[in-house]
């Protein structure tokens, strides 16, 4: 028997509502319930950062969060970064410095650098490699998107 | 990997999640961060009737920082403790051990009270929570009650507080004056729970002798672990290398068998102890030097 909840919450600026029961993991929501696959989903315990997304403007691994306790939050995803057909100036970088191969880590960690350079324009290498380290990439060797995030602060410096 | 069929109910106040746990008769379980119980419940590992999820309580999400100590609110998420300055300038113990915990992913969403209520052994909280006197606040049926760090961990993922017992808050005492401290850790990789971990808090009195030692592992026992003998070994004395080396022996001595798992061995993590205790002493003994 399985009791359903009604919840509502605004992603990449748009307001959706939606019943689900209360053990749907947020992850699951975004991708299975309102369609938006570009969060990821690997290890489903928290570790390895995939599906990282902004909860409240804060970086939070969505597979170890409950939809329901999203409910009245003000969540970005991916989906959120770009503007049209224009990428956001981390996005750019991250293409231009080939800071992904497979791309599995990458939506997770732009948001985590999204968050980190909204918190502040010139951060430390250890704040970047602090915010890094919270995710798995099992691809690049990590250089390239450290030197995707100089370029991003470069970007939005300039912008 | 996904969570059992469970209910949710949101209290807005600590009463009403009193309340709840009382009527469920322990089928309850609380969900504050859900940074270890989410896990768990993916995995099936946990499989309550019921998650009563304290994160509406808008009355359990404060800091503090006055008369000697940061007093904090359970709710608090661990990364706000974390990057309030007045906790880095006049708390700086607290701060650093904060930053070891998990990654800032994590913490974003932990409470300090959740984590100090899971009562992991291998955690820095609980750890903290001890070497520096903490004192914790519960809130029941019968009301409050105030309850020492020093008797609130029991055993591995085991505390003081009663089935219907909410943890509401923590107070963690400043570091007094000429006192020095440190919180080292080994970790397979940056973030995961330390093989074996330490906080020290030395303080010098005016002869240079230490008059207060404080030595607590963690992740080496079934709670955060007191090196009682090694402190009384540094206490009265002046701290000179082989002090310091047989006050860490003495540390890894006196451990109960360690943990044995796929990660470290006993032995790895006596040794580690020993090594960990050495370092973190030399470390608070420069810090007490410049306080
Ligand atoms: S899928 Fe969420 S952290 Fe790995
Ligand atoms: S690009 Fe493949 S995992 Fe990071």
């Amino acid at each position: 028997m399985t009791s359903t909840r009604r919840i509502g919450m605004t992603v990449n600026g748009e307001r959706y509502e939606a019943d689900v029961e209360p053990r749907t993991t947020l992850v699951d929501f975004l991708r299975g319930t309102l369609g938006l696959t570009g969060t990821h989903v690997g290890c489903e315990h928290g570790v390895c950062g995939a599906c990282t997304v902004l909860w409240n403007g804060k970086a939070v691994r969505s597979c170890i969060m409950l939809a329901v306790q999203a409910d009245g939050a003000e969540l970005k995803t991916v989906e959120g970064l770009a503007r049209g057909a224009t990428l956001h100036p981390i996005q750019q970088a991250f293409l231009e410095k080939r800071g992904l191969q497979c791309g599995f880590c990458t939506p997770g960690l732009m948001l985590s650098i999204d968050e980190l350079l909204a918190r502040t324009s010139a951060p430390t290498d250890t704040e970047i490699t602090d915010t890094i380290g919270g995710h798995l990439c099992r691809c690049t060797g990590y250089q390239a998107i450290v030197e995707a995030v100089h370029l991003a602060i470069e970007k939005l410096r300039t912008k | 990997m996904k969570p059992p069929i469970f209910d949710y109910a949101t209290p807005a106040s600590v009463a009403e999640a009193i309340a709840l746990l009382a009527r469920y008769e322990g089928e309850a379980k609380l969900l504050s961060g859900g940074q270890s119980l989410v896990p768990l419940l993916n995995m099936r590992l946990a499989r309550p009737a019921v998650l009563v999820d304290l994160a509406r309580i808008a009355a359990l999400d404060w800091v503090r920082v006055a008369d000697g100590v940061v007093a904090i609110g359970a709710m608090t998420r661990q990364r706000t403790v974390e990057l309030a300055p007045e906790v880095q300038e006049r708390h700086p113990l607290l701060h650093a051990g904060l930053q070891l915990i998990a990654h800032p992913q994590n913490r974003n969403q932990g409470t300090i009270g959740g984590s100090l209520a899971h009562a992991d052994p291998a955690a820095e909280l609980p750890a903290l929570a001890v070497a520096l006197d903490a004192s914790f606040e519960a809130a029941g049926p019968e009301g409050t009650r105030t309850v020492a760090a020093a008797d609130f961990f029991l055993t591995y993922l085991t505390t003081a507080l009663a089935a219907t017992e909410i943890l509401t808050s923590v107070r963690f005492p400043m570091l007094p004056a000429r006192t020095g401290w440190a919180i080292q850790e080994v970790a397979r990789r940056h973030g995961d729970f330390a093989l074996a971990g330490v906080v020290a808090v030395v303080g010098l009195a005016l002869s240079g002798a230490i008059s207060r030692a404080r030595v607590v592992l963690y992740g080496v026992g079934a709670t955060p672990v007191r090196a009682a003998a090694a402190e009384r070994l540094l206490e009265g004395h002046v701290a000179d290398a082989a002090l310091l080396a047989s006050a860490s022996a003495q540390a890894a001595a006196d451990l109960e068998e360690p943990l044995t798992d796929v990660h470290a061995s006993a032995d790895y993590r006596r040794d580690l102890a020993r090594v960990l205790v050495g370092r973190a002493l030399a470390e608070a003994m420069t810090r007490a030097h410049a306080a």
